[in-house]
């Protein structure tokens, strides 16, 4: 294995890997530790947890990778099974830090996932454990899932950052600690999904029950991959679903690591059937299938449609999205200046740029802009690349050679279109898939780079002069998934958070993300939400029993 | 000797007097416990306070951390549940078979319920007219007074802090006076998991000091109290002649479990056998009206009759055994009387009716037939093993007896005929009506009294809605827009 470089010390046997598991502490410690650990939750994780390097207290109480993690899951699981894939054919899974081979995954196809389908119609059959559990029960499986997910939590982590070049740190602290998060929030969902007693007109009882769809398709992205693993499975399962879930065939290894614990935790076979493969043979297979009741993607816009295509030719299969993004970021000159663009900052460059929330359109109001785009060309500049999995590295590789190909063009005819490129523009490194952190200034908005998702790390930062106007340009996409503001004056704050059309608009913060609070786009960003009680719709079919009685009464 | 848990910490009592909790199969003293009055609630109450302070660590925390902090006493919990299932037996009286088969396992379903619903109690956005932009918090009520009775000691523990804690308040909880061993051991449970000091307080005592004290506190923003009719009056009345404190009440019943001619005969003898003798008869849900339709009447009374004495009674750490001793001696004596009324009354003893051991406080499971609605005995709670059968002829004849008394916490209906069922169940004054089953019990569901059987709901999504009080905040905006 290429993992375990200079500066990776072990430290099995040594603090606790979660502040959860330290019993004996007062709360105020944990919960303390808990915010700050949840980059996810509160700040912008890129600026909570930069090791520092030769900092020895502070190192000793950072979680390290696991050195030369075992990879012990290549194959597809169906049925709480292990297997080989009916063509024979594997996937190469590489590191992109040093672009070498990890391992080989058995590859899905169309076979594959008619028998993973099969698998999970017969564990949805009426009668099947997995349909005569008590809810509550369901939700107890999703919060043994969390604890083992707990347990594996540096091994995920450290699997997660080789697969696909994310920080570990950032792995270790936003992604599991989100993982962990989501599955314990659905977990308590389950019993909490109620239906309704409706006072009909005439002589009739009526209510409603919230029934699970089926078998549910889900196809996840390389970005986040156990992260995405999570938002899906949890809402599905806490439902009441059964899964067919195709991970990217990027990052592969996480996914199979979380079907161990599936099965490791209770989970009926069938339940849960994961199969690695490609878009356009198993993805494509599981957008078409006959008998996959719901299909819910995460990817770009482009395959989005097709997606929605293929359930309108298909069997009107039930469809949720969560697509592509160019997010304004609107930063007015009353703002805490030193902040906003820290939040600017990290909102862009966080996990490479390969956030579709990142916050591509970076609009800064007239008196403050060169003063802006100053400060933030310093923080771009003193960014850290290297191997993900050293200490005080906070910027690593892109997931492959094609996004690598693209963002490099893209960066070219923002040059060519003639932003004025403030740092970074080129590729870094000898090895691996790096880019520097690029920042254009003068962008405007016709510019591709101002219209297009780059999914890579180039700021782009634009100036504007009235609210109006900003407002009107921030709008003028066909994405509309996030949005920052950045004011102290609260009149603006509710002005443009109400104007944008984005399903998640952020006040004086960015990435400010939360299993409780729902997540999706408007417009071509997306259809339907995911997370929080919001997205129990998206898994649910609502049943209206209505029963004739002889006489009513209020 | 046992003692009270204040700020995470163990004290005497302030006026160093104790009292003796009895084990009521041998009538022997356990341990003495600390008693709390006054000058201990105050201290409760402080901490309490303290720990609801804006800033503190309970304050502050996460509400998907409070949710973890449930979690992990509902997994302590689990842990020790034999421990615990023993120490209730000893101190309560109830068979162990049920205390580590039904309370126990309530009791950790009753947590974890809770634990999930503490991030997931959202307020709303709401369109309010105007140029405004309208929103509700739901926020904590305080310090809530917890006063709970010994009939489920665990249980209402657990109905008590789940949907509390869930929900952000601190509590000064005091438990009976009869059983106050498995809430202490709860109590260090709960600071081993790490609640913040004064999040939760626990003290044993007297209803008529340490209750009347909490029910009257000046500084207590809340009190939900599960007992008896008669102390409930005194609850709300002390809440009226206080600070208006919320109040909640889990009261008495006199449940009617109506048994109609079609139904499955074997099942509702069962049923029916169960809904009033579980717990020795000490449930307030117990179905204590058994009303059966005339043309079934005597194979029913047969039957019951039968099944009661075939009724286990004895050493509640026998596993064979149904039915252990009664709580106490006060209600030992209270039950003897009342069989004694339903005798002197005319009501026909079918079986039982007298003292079942020669120590400890057991008695016979009874049986009265062709009971009548004005006897005492129809008419007023027994809270023992103390079945009432009644006879009737229609449907509407059932329903208006059925309702005509000052409770209405629980009702059943046994019926193959869903019209009938559907009829019968919407027309009862009842909070709970069960239909070919009785005494069904999720934390999914809300429990509560019509009438003077109680005010408010406790469990299920409902029970979040008795410990939270709902801010709206309204901001002006230059603009609407929808």
């Amino acid at each position: 294995m290429p993992v375990n470089g200079a500066g990776v010390q072990q430290t099995e046997g040594s603090t606790p890997a979660s502040p959860t598991e330290a019993k004996e502490d007062n709360m105020t410690d944990n919960v303390h530790q808990q915010q700050s650990d949840n980059g996810c939750n509160h700040q912008s994780p890129n600026q909570n947890h930069k090791p520092q390097h030769g900092d020895g207290p502070e190192t000793q109480t950072l979680p390290m990778p696991v050195p030369d993690p075992p990879i012990q899951y290549t194959k597809l699981f169906i049925n709480n099974e292990w297997h080989e894939s009916c063509s024979g054919r594997k996937i190469p899974v590489y590191n992109p830090a040093t672009g070498t081979l990890l391992c080989e995954v058995e590859e899905a196809d169309t076979e594959d996932v008619d028998e993973a389908v099969r698998s999970a119609r017969a564990a949805f059959q009426m009668g099947s454990p997995w349909r005569s559990m008590d809810a509550s029960d369901r939700g107890q499986l999703l919060n043994k899932l969390a604890d083992l997910v707990e347990r594996d939590r540096l091994l995920l982590a450290t699997l997660e950052a080789l697969d696909s070049g994310k920080v570990f740190l950032m792995a270790y602290f936003v992604d599991l600690m989100a993982t962990i998060k989501t599955l314990r929030y659905y977990g308590g969902w389950a019993d909490k999904i109620h239906g309704k007693t409706i006072p009909i007109d005439g002589e009739y009882f009526t209510y409603t029950r919230h029934e699970p769809i089926g078998v549910c398709g889900q196809i996840i992205p390389w970005n986040f991959p156990v992260m995405m693993f999570a938002w899906k499975i949890a809402p599905a399962l806490c439902c009441g679903n059964t899964v067919v879930i195709k991970p990217a065939e990027q990052t592969p290894l996480s996914a199979l690591h979380m079907a161990a614990l599936i099965k490791e935790a209770g989970f009926p076979p069938g339940v849960v059937n994961v199969v690695p493969g490609y878009g356009q043979t198993a993805g494509c297979a599981i957008s078409h299938h006959m008998d996959i009741d719901k299909i819910a993607f995460t990817g770009s816009t482009a395959v989005g449609k097709l997606i929605q295509r293929a359930a309108g030719d298909s069997n009107l299969k039930r469809v949720t999205l969560e697509l592509g993004g160019k997010n304004p970021n609107i930063v007015f000159s009353d703002c805490d200046l030193e902040h906003a663009v820290e939040q600017a900052h990290s909102g862009l460059f966080f996990n490479q740029g390969q956030c579709c929330l990142a916050g591509s359109r970076v609009f800064v109001e007239g008196p403050i802009y060169e003063e802006f785009v100053h400060r933030s060309v310093e923080k771009a500049r003193g960014k850290v690349l290297g191997n993900p999995l050293l200490p005080g590295v906070d910027h690593g590789p892109q997931i492959d050679q094609k996004q690598f190909d693209k963002i490099m063009e893209l960066i070219e005819s923002g040059k060519r279109e003639g932003a004025t490129l403030e740092c970074g523009g080129s590729a870094w490194g000898q090895q691996g898939l790096f880019i520097q952190p690029t920042v254009f200034s003068n962008v405007t908005d016709d510019m591709r780079i101002a219209k297009e998702e780059i999914f890579g790390p180039v700021q782009l930062i634009m100036c504007f002069r009235t609210t109006r106007e900003v407002i009107q340009r921030a709008n003028a996409t066909q994405y509309g998934l996030a949005a920052g503001v950045f004011t102290n004056d609260i009149d603006k704050a509710l002005t443009v958070s109400s104007a944008l059309q984005a399903g998640m608009v952020w006040v004086n913060c960015y990435n400010a993300m939360s299993v409780q609070c729902p997540f999706g786009g408007f417009k071509m960003s997306g259809n339907g939400r995911e997370l929080g009680e919001y997205a129990l719709q998206e898994y649910t079919e609502v049943k209206a029993v209505t029963i004739k009685i002889s006489q009513k009464n209020s | 000797m046992c003692h009270l848990f204040i700020n995470n910490q163990w004290h005497d009592a302030v006026s160093g007097k104790t009292f003796p909790t009895i084990n009521p199969a041998t009538g022997e003293v356990i341990c003495q416990v600390a008693e709390a009055d006054a000058a201990d609630v105050d201290k409760a109450v402080q901490a309490a306070r303290n720990a609801f302070k804006l800033g503190s660590p309970w304050r502050r925390m996460d509400a998907s951390n409070r949710g973890l902090l449930l979690h992990r006493l509902a997994d302590a919990i689990e842990r020790d549940a034999a421990y615990l299932a023993e120490l209730e037996t000893i101190d309560n009286g109830k068979p162990y078979a049920v205390s580590y088969m039904v309370d126990l396992p309530h009791v950790v379903k009753c947590f974890r319920y809770y634990a999930g619903w503490a991030d997931k109690w959202e307020g709303k956005t709401i369109p309010i007219d105007g140029d405004f932009f309208c929103y509700t918090r739901h926020e904590p009520i305080g310090v809530c007074g917890q006063i709970i009775p010994w009939n489920f000691p665990l249980l209402m523990q657990a109905w008590k802090l789940g949907p509390a804690l869930a929900t952000g308040n601190t509590v000064v909880m005091k438990v009976a006076e009869q059983t106050p061993l498995t809430a202490l051991y709860v109590a260090s449970l709960i600071k081993e998991v790490g609640f913040p000091d004064g999040v939760v307080n626990i003290l044993a005592g007297l209803g008529a000091s340490a209750g009347a004290a909490i029910a009257r506190h000046m500084d207590v923003d809340k009190v939900a109290f599960t007992g008896s009719t008669e102390v409930g009056h005194l609850i709300q009345q002390a809440s009226g002649g206080s600070n208006l404190k919320k109040v909640t009440l889990e009261l008495g019943g006199k449940s009617p479990n109506i048994i109609l001619s079609d139904a499955n005969m074997e099942d509702a003898v069962e049923q029916s056998h169960f809904a009033l003798f579980f717990n020795q008869g000490q449930c307030c849900c117990a179905g204590s009206r058994t009303y059966v339709q005339a043309d079934i009447y005597d194979e029913f009374v047969e039957r019951s009759v039968e099944r009661a004495k075939r009724r286990v009674v004895g050493d509640p750490f026998d596993l064979k055994t149904e039915q252990g001793p009664q709580v106490d001696q006060e209600q030992f004596n209270k039950i003897l009387g009342y069989i004694s009324s339903g005798k002197r009354e005319g009501a026909k003893l079918l079986c039982g009716g007298g003292v079942a051991a020669d120590r400890g406080y057991y008695i016979q499971p009874t049986v009265f037939g062709d009971v009548q609605d004005n006897m005492t005995i129809a008419r007023e709670e027994i809270f023992g093993p103390v079945m009432q059968i009644l006879k009737f002829k229609s449907l509407e004849e059932v329903v208006e007896r059925a309702n005509d008394t000052k409770y209405g916490l629980a009702a059943a209906v046994f019926t193959k005929d869903i019209d009938k069922a559907n009829y019968v169940s919407h027309s009862l004054r009842a909070g709970t009506v069960w239909i070919n089953c009785f005494d069904v019990f999720g934390a999914q569901a809300p429990f509560g009294g019509y009438k003077a059987s109680g005010n408010g709901r406790e469990l299920g999504e409902y029970g979040l809605e008795n410990y939270t009080e709902v801010k709206t905040v309204t901001m002006k905006v230059p603009q609407k827009n929808s």
